[in-house]
């Protein structure tokens, strides 16, 4: 049974979650991919305010395909996260308590985790077409110049996703992997 | 000789990037569909069932299969014969601008690598021109997503590496992509060439329909025995474990060098796109 989580995400609430666990999401998120996130960085760096509060908030790596005419969004799938590897330990220590992408994370990225309390889900890569009906709303809020690289404020109803790996560093593409080849011994 | 206007070529980019983008191949879906009736391990079978509905979506909807639309990688084999009336750099160019556009895809170039500004259309294609003999000119639009390209490997072995040296190859670059390249993958191996040869070779592997073989049987022997080793990994899909890693290992070979090896393995996702037509 998947469980219903509503932004924003508490890193107490955050800390609850575990590995493998199906979560349906719900409420406002935010997109962010490479660019964006190399300018949010440079602003922290800088002492300055960031255009959007990562206090409790989910940030989904994604840059969706234009909207058609009545679509709130276009295709939206998660791109791969290591490439915020570099960037997400400083954005989680700002109080970033979820991630959505796909694929493997870094060390330095479980340790910033578990430190202050914040999950990494994972979506469907290459689902674009199906995660897109979940959004009910987009707007860019900052970067409009990045294009699809924009940071995008979404509302979004029921996304599935996966637990990949926990605030306590558990990851799923280690357990999920192992439990599958132990049956077939 | 037979005349062909420029403009011809640049309806039909476009019109391929868009087709391409929206409507999965039947021989992927149907790899998709026989790798899920295989599948045992649940969590799998899951994922297969969402990948199925997500084609679905798409090609009803008539939208992108996925956001990653990729860079326009455009083969065109243009027969000796015909004379391309126009510039046909600049014809495919508009035709992935056009393509890009109309479609709703997502424009993902950037001008310079280092700099990294978006062109903002999706130019430049990238593209591939074989000269073959006849009158004809097949257009082949494959867009090309970089979750799976950054995954890709290209390794100078030895000659004494020999045969299981390019298995091992291919396994680790498989092994080393595990769920970042979105699994169920289609791998596309290019043995032997030169350096640069090597790769073309695997990305022309990706165009090859998932499911068949090499002509050369010792090749065809070798794709089923690479997709049992890296499907006996058990990355599965999304990496969450399962059977299904690869839907697809195809290889293609050219002679090489007395002192060289080359092998490229070009990885592809489930979303292996390619739409073909010829003017």
């Amino acid at each position: 049974m998947a469980i219903k989580v509503t932004t924003p995400l508490s890193p107490e609430d955050a800390r609850k979650l575990k590995s493998g666990d199906s979560v349906l999401l719900s409420g406002v998120i935010y997109t962010a991919r490479d660019a964006a996130h190399k300018r949010l960085c440079e602003l922290v760096a800088q002492g300055k305010p960031l255009p959007l509060d990562v206090k409790d908030a989910v940030i989904y790596f994604v840059g969706p395909t234009p909207a058609k005419p009545g679509q709130a969004i276009g295709s939206a799938g998660p791109t791969t996260a290591y490439r915020m590897d570099a960037y997400s330990p400083i954005l989680i220590r700002q109080g970033l308590t979820g991630m959505i992408g796909k694929g493997k994370r870094g060390p330095e990225v479980i340790d910033a985790m578990k430190e202050c309390g914040c999950v990494y889900f994972g979506a469907i890569g290459g689902a674009g077409a199906l995660l897109s009906s979940c959004v009910k709303k987009a707007e860019i809020i900052a970067y409009e110049d990045l294009g699809a690289e924009a940071i995008r404020r979404l509302e979004v109803e029921d996304l599935p996703v996966t637990v990949i790996i926990d605030a306590q560093g558990n990851n799923l593409y280690e357990t999920g992997r192992s439990a599958y080849l132990e049956t077939v011994k | 000789m037979r005349e062909l206007d420029a403009s011809r070529i640049t309806e039909t980019v476009a019109r391929l990037c868009v087709e391409a983008n929206r409507h999965l191949p039947e021989d992927m879906k149907a790899c998709i569909t026989r790798a899920r009736e295989q599948e045992q391990w649940a969590p799998a079978r899951e994922i297969l069932d969402r990948i199925r509905e997500n084609y679905e979506i798409a090609g009803r909807d008539e939208m992108a299969i996925c956001q990653d639309t990729g860079m326009a990688c455009v083969f065109l084999e243009i027969g000796q014969d015909v004379h391309i009336n126009g510039d046909l750099t600049a014809a495919v160019n508009e035709g992935v601008r056009k393509g890009y556009g109309e479609g709703f895809l997502r424009k993902s170039v950037v001008r310079d690598p280092l700099d990294r500004v978006n062109t903002g259309d999706n130019t430049p294609a990238m593209l591939y021109v074989d000269l073959v003999p006849g009158d004809r000119v097949q257009v082949t639009v494959a867009p090309k997503g970089f979750g799976s390209e950054n995954m890709s490997q290209l390794k100078m072995l030895k000659p004494s590496d020999g045969l299981q040296g390019v298995k091992d190859f291919v396994v680790k670059v498989v092994e080393d992509a595990g769920p970042n390249p979105c699994p169920p993958i289609v791998v596309g191996v290019g043995v032997g060439g030169t350096f640069d040869k090597a790769a073309l070779l695997a990305k022309k592997a990706i165009l090859r329909p998932a499911g068949s073989h090499n002509e050369n049987p010792f090749y065809a022997a070798l794709e089923d025995e690479l997709l049992e080793r890296v499907n006996a990994l058990g990355i599965g899909p999304q990496g969450f474990g399962g059977k299904t890693t690869a839907l697809a290992v195809n290889i293609e070979y050219l002679p090489t060098h007395i002192a060289g090896l080359p092998v490229a393995v070009n990885l592809n996702c489930h979303v292996t796109r390619h739409k073909s037509e010829v003017l």
